[in-house]
C-alpha cells in the first residue's frame, strides 16, 4: 500500500510516517502542501492519502476536492488530520468526501482505528 | 485658474482694468471682467473645500484605526498573550511526557545490557564446555527469565519510544499558535504606521488599513483553552459524535 503524506510542518510528517511504519505501511511518500501532492498524486498510483487542512499554497480541503472532481482519483480514500477543530469545518469536509477526520493532538491508537475503519468499510463496499 | 486669492496683484490689475471700462461705458468688456473675478473666488472656495474634504476624510480613517486599534489591545492582544502562555504550557508537558517515558525506558536498557552481560559471560563458558551440569541447569533457567523479561519489557520500551514521539506533535501545534501571533504583530505595526501617517498629516495615495486574510479567521487553528470557545469540538470523541450524526 502506498500512501501520501501531506503536512507543513516536517515533524508532523515525520511523526505519521513513523506511525504508518509502525502499523505495518512501509511505503510513504511525502509532500508539504496540496500544490505539490496534488502532482504526485496524479503522477503515482497511491492507495490512501492522509492530509493536514490548514498548509500555505493550497489547503488540505482543497485538495481533498481536488482529488474528488479527478475522474482518476475520486476514489482515493483520504484521512484528514488537522488541528482544526470548528464543526462547521469538519461538516465541510465530510461534505467534501472525507473518509476520516482526526483532531490533533492526537494517539497512535486514533490513527490505527480511523485507519482500520476506512479499509473496513472500503473492503465491505467492494463485497 | 491657478490663482487661489482674490487679493493678488492679477486681481487688483482686473479690478483697476474693470473701473476703467466702467468709467468709459464698455460695458460688454467689464462683464467680462467680472467674470474673471468671480472664477478666481469659486476656485478658491473648491480648494478649500477640497482642503475641508480631505481633513475629514483623515479624521474618520483615524477613527477606523483608532477603533481597530482599541479592538486589537482589548481583545487581540490579550488573546495573543493567552495563545503564548498556552504554547509554553503546551511546549513544556511535551518536555515532561518526553523526560517521563525517557526516564521510563533508561532502567530497562540498563538492566537489558546487564543481563545480557551476564548470560553471554555463562554462554562463553557452556559454549567452551567449561560448565558442570547444574550449572547448566541454572544457566537453563536463567535464559527462560530472561526471555519472559524481555517479553515483558520489550513492548514498554516500544509504546515509551511512541510516546516521545508523539510529544513532538507539539511543533506543529505550537508552530501554528505562534504563526497567528506573528500575524497578530504585524497588522498592529500596520495599524501603528498608518496611524502615524495620518496624524502626521502627511498626503498618502491610501491610508486605508488593509484587509487582512480571511483565511485566516476562517481557520482557527489549534484550539486553545480558554480563547476557543462555541463552535469547536473538544476532541476526537467529539469529532467522531458529529461525523457519526451526519450519518458518517
Amino acid at each position: 500500500m502506498k500512501i501520501l503524506v501531506v503536512d507543513d510542518f516536517s515533524t508532523m510528517r515525520r511523526i505519521i510516517k513513523n506511525l504508518l511504519r509502525d502499523l505495518g505501511f512501509n511505503n510513504t511518500q511525502e509532500a508539504d502542501d496540496g500544490l505539490t501532492a496534488l502532482p504526485k498524486l496524479q503522477a503515482g498510483d497511491f492507495d490512501f492519502l492522509v492530509t493536514d487542512w490548514n498548509m500555505p499554497g493550497m489547503q488540505g480541503i482543497d485538495l481533498l476536492k481536488a482529488v474528488r472532481a479527478d475522474a482518476k482519483l475520486s476514489k482515493l480514500p483520504v484521512l484528514m488530520v488537522t488541528a482544526e477543530a470548528k464543526k462547521e469545518q469538519i461538516i465541510e469536509a465530510a461534505q467534501a468526501g472525507v473518509n476520516g477526520y482526526i483532531v490533533k493532538p492526537f494517539t497512535a491508537a486514533t490513527l490505527k482505528e480511523k485507519i482500520d475503519k476506512i479499509f473496513e468499510r472500503i473492503e465491505a463496499s467492494k463485497g | 485658474m491657478n490663482n487661489t486669492t482674490i487679493c493678488s496683484s492679477a486681481s487688483l490689475e482686473s479690478a483697476k482694468k474693470l473701473v476703467v471700462l466702467i468709467e468709459s461705458g464698455d460695458e460688454a468688456a467689464a462683464f467680462d471682467i467680472l467674470e474673471e473675478l468671480s472664477a478666481i473666488r469659486e476656485s478658491s472656495l473648491f480648494q478649500d473645500l477640497g482642503k475641508l474634504t480631505r481633513d475629514l476624510h483623515n479624521t474618520i480613517n483615524g477613527f477606523q484605526l483608532d477603533s481597530k486599534i482599541s479592538s486589537m489591545t482589548e481583545h487581540d492582544i490579550p488573546d495573543a498573550k493567552e495563545r503564548l502562555n498556552y504554547v509554553i504550557s503546551m511546549t513544556e508537558s511535551a518536555a515532561n511526557k518526553t523526560l517521563t517515558s525517557i526516564e521510563a525506558s533508561m532502567p530497562i536498557s540498563d538492566e537489558l545490557q546487564q543481563r545480557v552481560e551476564k548470560l553471554y559471560v555463562s554462554w562463553g563458558r557452556f559454549r567452551k564446555r567449561d560448565m558442570a551440569v547444574d550449572e547448566f541447569r541454572t544457566l537453563n533457567n536463567e535464559i527462560d527469565e530472561f526471555f519472559k523479561w524481555l517479553m515483558e519489557n520489550i513492548p514498554n520500551l516500544h509504546s515509551n519510544l511512541s510516546d516521545i514521539m508523539m510529544a513532538q506533535g507539539f511543533q506543529d501545534l505550537t508552530g501554528q499558535i505562534i504563526r497567528r501571533v506573528i500575524t497578530l504583530v504585524q497588522e498592529v505595526e500596520e495599524s501603528l504606521v498608518g496611524l502615524i501617517r495620518i496624524t502626521g498629516q502627511k498626503k498618502t495615495q491610501s491610508s486605508q488599513p488593509q484587509e487582512h486574510d480571511r483565511k485566516e479567521v476562517y481557520l482557527s487553528g489549534p484550539v486553545v483553552p480558554g480563547i476557543d470557545k462555541g463552535d469547536v469540538v473538544s476532541g476526537q470523541d467529539d469529532v467522531d459524535d458529529l461525523l457519526s450524526s451526519l450519518g458518517f
